[in-house]
């Protein structure tokens, strides 16, 4: 199976290159990742994140022919030769297709990523009934892989200040959480022209997405609570 | 100064409002001025001086003339946020772009006043 996949090591090269791989893939290489640890047994210099290696943890999310997806779901048999691998575009390239993720967490972390909730703890848990349980369906499930993220053109053009279609869907999910005490304080810190309104409905983030969230539908539910509570 | 990002404007949501409710706006004069287009077609001067005679008329054009422009002042300011990153050439071409709008605006009052 033929790769072209960037290269870049900052200690030895002065630009970005793609090196083309031809290697046979073992029947056990269902996925693409398989076929990265294969092409490492050939030239272990090559650079990547992995870890759980089944899509719960999101380290090995890269752009693959031209679409960000977790390479460690990604079957091999769907995949057009030659594999084009690229880093996540829009962040800073540490070294082949490892990117510094700085400026998203910091993003992450803006919008206070955990329940605030100032009564004092229950017994037993804080219960929730299903339906609002329900409300955290397709929005707790995300892994902060970045594939989102980065394929969205508003965070290119603004990662500094614009939270970013991950962000926003974090936000969301403590926004919708019963448990929360903390949702006109979220929104007073959201409402901002840069923070949320640089998005424009592009959906890069819905189809890119390797878990199948739409953090549009998110953001719009955002939105609507906003002007909810304004008109 | 000191450099470092500030976020927190505590605006934005009226700006994303305003556009989605001038939208309507504009759908609706262009759907109604087709309508009538079609349905009375003016041919000459006289007849297109009696359609806007219509004090109506007049008023949902200004609307619309209105619409359109406050809706160009949101859109164009979007694409200067995104693409335009000196704060001192984005404030100039904002308010080139304020300008040049309420000139149209004027002038399509002229127009549809005279």
């Amino acid at each position: 199976m033929r790769f072209s996949i960037y290269r870049f090591d900052p200690d030895k090269d002065v630009k970005p290159y793609m090196q083309e791989f031809d290697i046979m893939l073992e029947p056990a290489d269902k996925m693409l990742l398989d076929a990265l640890i294969r092409i490492k047994t050939v030239d272990d210099s090559l650079s990547l994140r992995r870890s759980c290696r089944e899509g719960v943890c999101g380290s090995d999310g890269m752009n693959i022919n031209g679409r960000n997806g977790l390479a460690c779901i990604t079957p091999v048999s769907e995949l057009k030769e030659p594999v084009v691998l690229r880093p996540l575009p829009g962040l800073p390239v540490i070294r082949d297709l490892i990117v510094d993720m700085t400026q998203f967490f910091q993003q992450y972390h803006s919008i206070k990523p955990y329940l605030i909730n100032n009564d004092p703890p229950p017994e037993t848990e804080r219960l929730q009934s299903p339906e609002e349980r329900a409300e955290l369906d397709g929005v707790y499930e995300c892994v902060l892989c970045a594939c989102c993220s980065t394929a969205c053109p508003s965070f290119w053009w603004n990662p500094d200040k614009f939270v970013g279609p991950a962000g926003l869907l974090q936000a969301y999910r403590f926004l919708a959480d019963s448990r929360d005490q903390a949702a006109a304080e979220r929104l007073d810190n959201l409402e901002d022209p840069y923070r949320l309104f640089r998005c424009h409905s592009i959906m890069n983030c819905v189809d890119t997405c390797p878990k199948e969230l739409n953090p549009t539908k998110a953001i719009n539910k955002i939105k609507g609570m906003m002007v909810k509570r304004t008109v | 100064m000191v450099r470092r990002i500030v976020t927190g404007a505590h605006y934005g949501l009226l700006d994303w409002l305003v556009q989605r409710i001038t939208a309507v706006v504009m759908t609706i004069y262009v759907l109604l001025m087709g309508l009538i287009l079609i349905v009375s077609a003016p041919h000459d001067y006289v007849a297109w001086k009696e359609l806007f005679a219509n004090q109506w008329i007049r008023i949902f054009s200004l609307l619309f003339f209105v619409s359109l422009c406050w809706h160009a002042w949101i859109g164009l300011r979007n694409i200067l946020m995104d693409y335009v990153h000196e704060t001192g050439i984005r404030l100039t071409i904002q308010v080139l772009v304020i300008l040049s709008l309420l000139v149209y605006v004027v002038w399509a009052i002229e127009i549809i006043w005279s």
